[in-house]
């Protein structure tokens, strides 16, 4: 579920690249400021550790397939919120540059949606509620579960924002959402299942290691006010996200409202449409990217998007035209490319 | 010249589940002198090595590096002084690149960066890897990540070399070339070995070391040929020293 | 799990030659690669032609620093099937047509062909960025743009320890499958037992690399060499390729080219 770059917009992107960068500077701050230096080499090692851990196959028992761990939730138990968020966003860095598992762009949503939700949301709130008692197996099992369930149905429900926020798919809201909620719920059961079954583990064989990683930082007391100044944070951007979406596609909210009324016999779909388009008109500064417009606006659509010259290759001559220029434009760039390896080759032959 | 004696007088250390690791040592070692630590596997060796570089404090005792007291006000210091070699090069070589890795030291001691690099090509000489400074510490044979991680210590240009098995994990002509680097430094030397031909090569004397204890601490020759003190200690004489299993020679005569 | 550790070896041992784009200025090859990267996802769902001349850009580099193609097109190939899974859906709700060449098409293919150009374009340079630079430079290039120390030396001893931890998870893995034959992955039982095991021991490793670290002076403060100034021939890397990205983006060029081939005919 790494989001790549090709399905974002640079305003996505560099929106979740600076907030991510700004959560990254507190926990850097965090941690330096705890003169907790003994934490960076166990940092490093515990990133290198999930990098591994995400190569084992973990057979899921009466199915025959196997799932994978992406250990967010794992670093934050283990190292505390501030260090488990930096590590998780080296793996993630590491990841782009070398496994092109999303990309550079879309490195601040990757690691919004896989290191915000497991140290800051899932973290403090579900798996510190669960354990604020005591560590038992039973509540770690169940902390450790329902919380990495719960981070990754957020960051998959980030994804699907994310990604029509950017509008470069066609793909309606709600059949996104129903594509994609399902497949992290399986995703995530595996990730929780074997995130509690590490833990557990750790804890019976050195408990140590988890009662120091949840006693003596900055952790143990992360204050309401911090996590609610995150929560304010992140609805702000989900908020814009949504409005953003909502002002570029009306169709894709109106499809899912059918089905929500259609199925739950909702009798109030006037009042939201005339609410939603409301927001629209508000927030109309936005571009409108040109998502498929409903039946009667087919016409007009088309006309402004013929007027923003975002598409231009309406009549025949001039797609003819297109398709001409960028054949010839990859044949030069092969060209190019091959006049160069030979030349280098040459080269190197002289050299010798 | 006492500046580079290393001084440990009824040293005690338990750990925090209450195991006592070590009960009670002392002893002695003098500039130059080159001294073998061995006993069994638990037998406290390890924990010994820690609380000499300050990774551990003693509950009891002290520790003395030259006319210097082990303390944690003095431990930069001192730290200074003592280059450690661990047993895994991984552990030591951290960094991404064999040079960085060399002159991490240096560089944490706030030099300049002209002096790093002529420390680092001096180090790097020292162990013969010059030529390895660019590599990546992924992509050495066992013998030349041991020699970097001999040569990270060496840049900090210690007085005294702490080696935690030096030998281990190398084929026999790395474990040839690392003795033969051993033999060639003139630092004060305190190695800890399971390797008893290695240590019998390189070590003019021996602390043997049992349940915490030391057990016996003599000249080297004098303590491998012990057979009934290495029994006791779990250990076995070198095998240069034992006799000929056909004809029953002794082929090393050692006064 | 070979596989994985294979390609951070590859990208590592290209990035260590000497050639002109691995001489460059890490911190220039980061700037250019990011500002490609805003240009090419910059471009609408429709735009198509005007995409294409930005493929000049990698293959200039990749041609200049010498980069093995199947590798470079191995790790695209990695990269697509989740562009796809998502950008498939394009064709399936876009049923608008548009006439092309006298065929018929929706421009739901088009937005879908669009996505995958990017797709190849943004991992291509991303790619060469890596290979022509290395981690250890590009670290440093971090620095330099103010990414706090913490985290650049974390980030660092992450990628220095993927390799040692990734054998020994091979070697644990091994044993594993040697007891139990026909097993494909590891099964519920040993999930908690296996990886935890592995975790209690990169645990133990990170002490003894702290300890490492302490006997060498560390006290918080990560300091890396000098780092080498940026040149003119780095500077005017970066601003010819800015200005080529910038001309690109604003100009159609293909569709120019085309008009005037097709108009001549």
């Amino acid at each position: 579920m790494h989001m790549a770059d090709a399905l974002i917009s640079p305003a996505v992107g560099g929106a979740m690249l600076a907030v991510t960068a700004g959560m990254a500077a507190y926990s850097a701050k965090k941690i330096s400021g705890d003169m907790d230096e003994k934490k960076i080499p166990l940092m490093g090692v515990m990133g290198a550790f999930v990098f591994a851990a995400q190569m084992i196959n973990f057979t899921i028992p009466a199915t025959g397939s196997s799932g994978h761990l992406g250990g967010g939730m794992l670093l934050a138990i283990l190292l505390g919120p501030y260090a488990g968020f930096l590590t998780m966003a080296s793996i993630l860095l590491i990841q782009a540059l070398f496994f092109g598992d999303g990309g550079l762009l879309a490195y601040g949503c990757n690691v919004f949606n896989l290191g915000f939700y497991t140290c800051f949301i899932a973290y403090p709130l579900i798996y510190k509620w669960f354990t604020h008692r005591g560590l038992t197996s039973k509540n770690i099992f169940w902390g450790a579960t329902i919380s990495a369930l719960i981070a990754l149905q957020l960051g998959a429900f980030s994804v699907v924002l994310e990604t029509l926020a950017s509008g470069r798919t066609e793909l309606p809201f709600a059949s996104f959402v129903l594509l994609m909620q399902p497949i992290h719920l399986a995703i995530g059961l595996v990730e929780g299942l074997v995130t509690a079954a590490v833990v557990a583990f750790v804890w019976k064989a050195r408990p140590e290691v988890l009662e120091k990683a949840a006693a003596g930082e900055a952790m143990g007391n992360i204050s309401i006010k911090k996590v609610l100044t995150g929560l304010v944070v992140a609805v702000v951007i989900v908020g814009g996200a949504l409005s953003w979406f909502a002002s570029s596609s009306p169709d894709g909210l109106e499809w899912s409202m059918e089905r929500i009324a259609g199925t739950a016999e909702l009798e109030a779909p006037a009042g939201i449409h005339q609410a939603l388009s409301d927001l629209q008109s508000k927030t109309a500064f936005m571009p409108d990217y040109g998502f498929k417009a409903s039946e009667e606006e087919i016409v007009e659509a088309a006309a402004a998007e013929e007027a923003a010259g975002t598409w231009p290759a309406v009549d025949a001559g001039t797609s003819v035209a297109g398709l001409v220029g960028g054949a010839l434009t990859l044949i030069m760039a092969a060209l190019i490319g091959y006049v160069i390896s030979l030349s280098k080759k040459k080269g190197s032959r002289a050299a010798a | 010249m006492s500046h580079h004696k290393v001084e440990v007088s009824n040293l005690h250390f338990s750990y925090p589940d209450g195991h006592q690791a070590i009960r009670g040592m002392s002893f002695t070692i003098f500039h130059g002198e080159s001294v073998g630590v061995i006993g069994a596997n638990g037998a406290g060796k390890s924990t010994l090595l820690m609380l000499l570089m300050g990774i551990l404090f003693p509950d009891s005792g002290e520790i003395l590096v030259g006319d210097t007291r082990l303390t944690k006000k003095t431990l930069p210091m001192i730290r200074q002084r003592l280059g450690m070699v661990f047993q895994d090069p991984d552990d030591q070589l951290f960094m991404t690149t064999v040079g960085d890795d060399v002159a991490f030291g240096p560089r944490n001691y706030q030099l300049d960066e002209a002096e790093v690099e002529s420390r680092v090509i001096e180090a790097l000489t020292q162990v013969g890897i010059p030529h390895l400074k660019d590599r990546a510490p992924f992509k050495l044979s066992g013998g030349e990540k041991r020699a970097a991680a001999i040569a990270t210590v060496l840049s900090m240009r210690p007085d005294i070399l702490i080696m935690d098995e030096p030998t281990s994990f190398l084929d026999p002509q790395s474990r040839r070339r690392v003795m033969g680097l051993l033999k060639s430094f003139e630092h004060t030397k305190i190695i800890t070995s399971h390797d008893l031909d290695m240590v019998l090569e390189t070590c003019r004397r021996v602390i043997v070391i049992k349940d915490g204890l030391v057990a016996a601490d003599g000249p080297a020759g004098e303590i491998l040929k012990n057979q009934p003190l290495l029994d006791g200690c779990g250990l076995e004489m070198p095998l240069s020293l034992q006799s000929c299993p056909n004809c029953g020679a002794s082929k090393y005569e050692v006064e | 799990m070979n596989d994985a550790l294979h390609n951070i070896r590859i990208w590592d041992d290209l990035a260590r030659r000497q050639n002109a784009v691995n001489n460059l200025h890490p911190l220039v090859k980061l700037l250019t690669t990011i500002f490609y990267l805003i240009v090419v996802v910059s471009f609408g769902r429709y735009e198509i032609s005007s995409l294409l001349p930005l493929i000049f850009y990698p293959v200039v580099i990749f041609s200049l620093a010498e980069l093995p193609l199947g590798e470079v097109l191995k790790r695209i190939a990695w990269a697509m099937p989740f562009v796809i899974g998502i950008g498939i859906f394009n064709p399936v709700f876009d049923h608008q047509t548009v006439e092309l060449l006298g065929f018929t098409i929706s421009r739901g293919w088009l937005t879908f062909i669009s996505i995958l150009i990017k797709c190849v374009l943004t991992v291509a340079a991303g790619i060469l960025l890596v290979a022509t630079t290395g981690m250890e430079r590009l670290g440093a290039a971090l620095r330099m743009i103010r990414v706090p120390r913490v985290f650049v030396l974390q980030l660092l001893l992450t990628y220095r320890y993927i390799s040692v931890l990734g054998n020994e998870l091979a070697r644990m893995l091994r044993a594993y499958s040697l007891r139990a034959p026909g097993q494909k992955g590891i099964k519920r039982e040993a999930w908690g037992s296996l990886t935890g095991s592995l975790l209690l021991r990169s645990f133990d490793r990170a002490q003894r690399v702290y300890a490492a670290m302490c006997l060498r002076g560390f006290a918080g403060e990560y300091n890396s060499g000098a780092m080498a100034k940026i040149g003119a021939g780095d500077l005017g890397f970066l601003a010819g390729w800015s200005t080529f990205f910038i001309m690109a983006r604003l100009y159609d060029w293909p569709l120019w080219l085309g008009s005037l081939l097709t108009g001549v005919f």
